[in-house]
């Protein structure tokens, strides 16, 4: 058996794997794993700038991909300043192993020069996490965190590694597991038969139902399962922030996001449903405002793969354990088996009914905001202009805000994975290392990383690895010169207090800051030139873009759910309530 | 409404620290917490003590199966069960008169006298938690120097059992 240092194990174990790409940032105690890097071919290693981009571009490659994302930090800031990309995935289920140098065995606990527990510091915010104390036991481990990071409901992994671990003169023999097992972990996968039955026939049975999903169906790869129920049953679809794209965002069927910032349709058909059928979404406080108004009239039939999300917030009447695709398979052969069809008059009905909203305060049937023109831009058409010249066939990844509520309502997602956001968590500064982590995936698709000149300037320091790794991705940047969705809350609850949302004149030249970094930088002010320099942007195939574009000031992100409300209970608009 | 809950989990490095992290990152209370490798040493069994209605009490279950170390997670008071608790207590025992006292005490309440100096008592007591509080309350005029409890171990009644 051949002998090799544990750092040479660590990255053999990962091509073992199959890990092709690591995002990273080396330090002292790491050095010896980062000079295994430099000695073999097979693991690529992309340097970053900061640590907490290095997991957001390797969350953004797991989004994108499906495939369980790698990154790599030393111990101590190194470890600490990725926490908030671990946090990040953890929040939206995504599977990433996140490997941390560690001061060595004899030091650990003195307090030693860039020390940090971080198997302590990550607890809250990790699937799983592993303290390595020998290198015999590096293969076995980095199997198991790729293992338990991938299966179940997917998340983050720790793997910390003590230099000592990794010292280069001291050889072990190497073997990979073939496979993996754990007495304590077994994911479940099908759903309980009695139970997925009781929901066939709560289905067959309803009135008004309307299908609620979420970002487990995109986790899960269930799209195509999800279309061939909802399209069986001709039931309306709405989806959650994180499920956007798992339902064709163009399809009659579709009825819009829910929550906070969904669609009038979605959120008054929720409140007014006899049957929720969610499937893989989790009862957020984002999407049911009031818990105790929530959709008062519905039987809840809950699909999840954890066992801890159904019945957490509100309580299923039908609960369902399993995966996605499983149960959505199963429900789907169980109705052909039935023989029977949903109550045509019934929903008939309840179309036209949803047809009736739509119509009244619908984001697609109208335009519900006042036109652009002149030096005016609103950022609703800043995203359909990216949606019409992308051939809404992009990778839109966005920051935290109001630009993101806007990408989600206008930016029409046929496709799951096409979506990448921070739902969970809300992390300014996620959109552009993901960008990188989705175009390092798919080189040959656009990838636009809709932001803000406020969360932008969180991960900047990335537009250098962009040049280091050519990563052209186009920034889409809504610059509307303030934090608009903290300003929009100062707006309605605090009398327009603007306390420390506005940026005054101490804004960076955005397009002298992208060519700085050797990109285009291109300043859009007018209107009737939105179009044609968003195609400038896309036409430049091999470049990175950033497109500072000045957005009305004053634009509020509507629909939105009132505090303390119903699903129903929204603002339509600055004057106009339902 | 007190819940004991019994936990079969991997004795291995952080998986204590996830089952307390848990509680303090969910909101819940820990009210006691034992906790000692098995007969297998490869396993540690934790019993700890919570308040909490229905509903929370099947949430705190799933999210501790849901930690990857563990093993067997059960909800003792779902079922008969026995629990049984440890109270060590150092009473202040100078003059004759609250030593008779004390001895009489510790025999009702099937105790013993553990230490003895020409000024104090120890006396060590087994049994559920009620019956710790009752003797403490007893003895508590005599004058209390210090109380050790080791909290609540737990086991089912019949035949059920947890193991791997």
């Amino acid at each position: 058996m051949e002998l090799l240092s544990g750092g040479d194990i660590l990255i053999r174990a990962l091509r073992d794997v199959g890990v092709k790409h690591v995002w990273g940032y080396p330090g002292g105690a790491a050095l010896h794993i980062y000079d295994a890097i430099y000695r073999q071919e097979d693991v690529v290693h992309l340097l970053v700038r900061h640590e907490q981009a290095a997991v957001h571009a390797a969350d953004g490659f797991s989004r994108a991909t499906g495939e369980v994302g790698t990154a790599l930090v030393t111990s101590g800031p190194g470890a600490t300043n990725a926490i908030t990309g671990i946090a990040t995935a953890y929040m939206d289920s995504i599977p990433l192993v996140v490997i941390s140098g560690q001061v060595p065995s004899s030091k650990i606990g003195q307090d030693a020069f860039q020390e940090t527990d971080m198997v302590g510091v990550s607890r809250p915010i990790v699937k799983h996490s592993f303290l390595v104390t020998k290198p015999e036991d590096i293969a076995a481990t980095i199997a198991k965190a790729y293992y338990i990071a991938g299966t179940g409901r997917p998340g983050p992994v720790v793997v910390d590694i003590p230099k000592d671990v990794t010292e280069p003169n001291y050889k072990v023999p190497y073997e990979f597991p073939s496979e993996v097992k754990m007495r304590s972990y077994q994911p479940s996968d099908k759903g309980h038969r009695g139970q997925i039955k009781r929901a066939v026939k709560a289905l067959l049975e309803a009135k008004r139902p309307v299908i609620y999903a979420g970002g487990g169906v995109v986790i899960d790869n269930a799209a195509d399962h999800l279309i061939a129920v909802a399209r069986k049953l001709n039931y309306p679809v709405t989806n959650t922030l994180m499920g956007l794209g798992c339902y064709p965002g163009t399809d009659r069927q579709f009825v819009g996001m829910l929550g906070m910032h969904g669609t009038f349709e979605a959120n008054t058909a929720m409140h007014h449903a006899d049957v929720i059928f969610a499937v893989g979404a989790r009862f957020d406080d984002r999407v049911t405002n009031e818990l105790e108004k929530f959709c008062p009239l519905a039987t809840i039939i809950h699909v999840d793969i954890d066992p801890t999300t159904v019945s957490k917030n509100i309580v299923a009447d039908i609960p369902i354990v399993g995966t996605c695709t499983s149960v959505l398979k199963e429900v789907l052969s169980l109705i052909e088996q039935s023989g029977n069809t949903p109550d045509g008059d019934a929903i008939g009905q309840w179309w036209q009914q949803i047809d009736e909203w739509r119509a009244k305060h619908g984001l697609y049937t109208a335009s519900r905001y006042e036109p652009s023109g002149g030096n005016l831009i609103k950022p609703q058409d800043v995203i359909k202009a990216l949606y019409k010249v992308t051939k809404g066939e992009a990778i839109v990844t966005s920051d935290v805000g109001q630009h993101q509520m806007f990408a989600a309502q206008y930016y029409l997602f046929d496709k799951p994975r096409q979506w990448i956001n921070s739902g969970g968590l809300g992390t300014m500064g996620f959109g552009l290392p993901a960008a990188m982590g989705a175009k390092l995936a798919f080189p040959d698709t656009d990838v636009a990383c809709v932001t803000g000149e406020g969360s932008i300037q969180m991960c900047i320091q990335e537009l250098s690895a962009c040049s280091q790794h050519n990563l052209p991705v186009k920034i889409i940047n809504l610059n509307n010169a303030a934090l608009g969705m903290v300003r929009q809350w100062q707006d309605m609850q605090y009398n327009s207090r603007y306390s420390q949302s506005v940026y005054e004149e101490s804004l960076p030249d955005f397009v002298a800051l992208a060519e700085a970094y050797g990109h285009v930088g291109i300043k859009v002010t007018k209107f009737d030139e939105l179009e044609e320099k968003m195609r400038e942007c896309f036409a430049m195939k091999d470049r990175v873009v950033f497109m500072d574009i000045c957005i009305d000031r004053s634009e509020h992100v509507y629909p939105m759910h009132m505090p303390g409300g119903s699903m129903r209970d929204l603002w339509l608009s600055k004057t106009e309530r339902t | 409404m007190k819940r004991i809950i019994s936990i079969l989990l991997e004795n291995e490095f952080g998986a204590l620290s996830r089952v307390v992290g848990l509680f303090s990152q969910r909101g819940y209370n820990i009210d006691t917490l034992t906790v000692a490798p098995t007969d297998d040493e490869t396993l540690s069994r934790l019993t700890l003590t919570t308040q909490g209605d229905d509903q929370m009490a099947e949430q705190i279950v799933k999210q501790l199966h849901k930690l990857i170390d563990t093993l067997k997670v059960v909800d003792l008071t779902q079922g008969p069960h026995i629990e049984r608790e440890l109270l060590l207590v150092k009473v202040k025992a100078t003059d004759c008169d609250v030593r008779t006292e004390l001895k009489s005490c510790v025999e009702i309440f099937r105790g013993h006298i553990i230490d003895v100096t020409p000024s104090t008592y120890t006396v060590q007591l087994a049994g559920d938690s009620d019956k710790l509080d009752a003797f403490i309350e007893a003895v508590t005029h005599m004058g209390i120097m210090e109380v050790v409890r080791s909290g609540v171990s737990g086991i089912s009644r019949g035949d059920k059992f947890i193991r791997v």
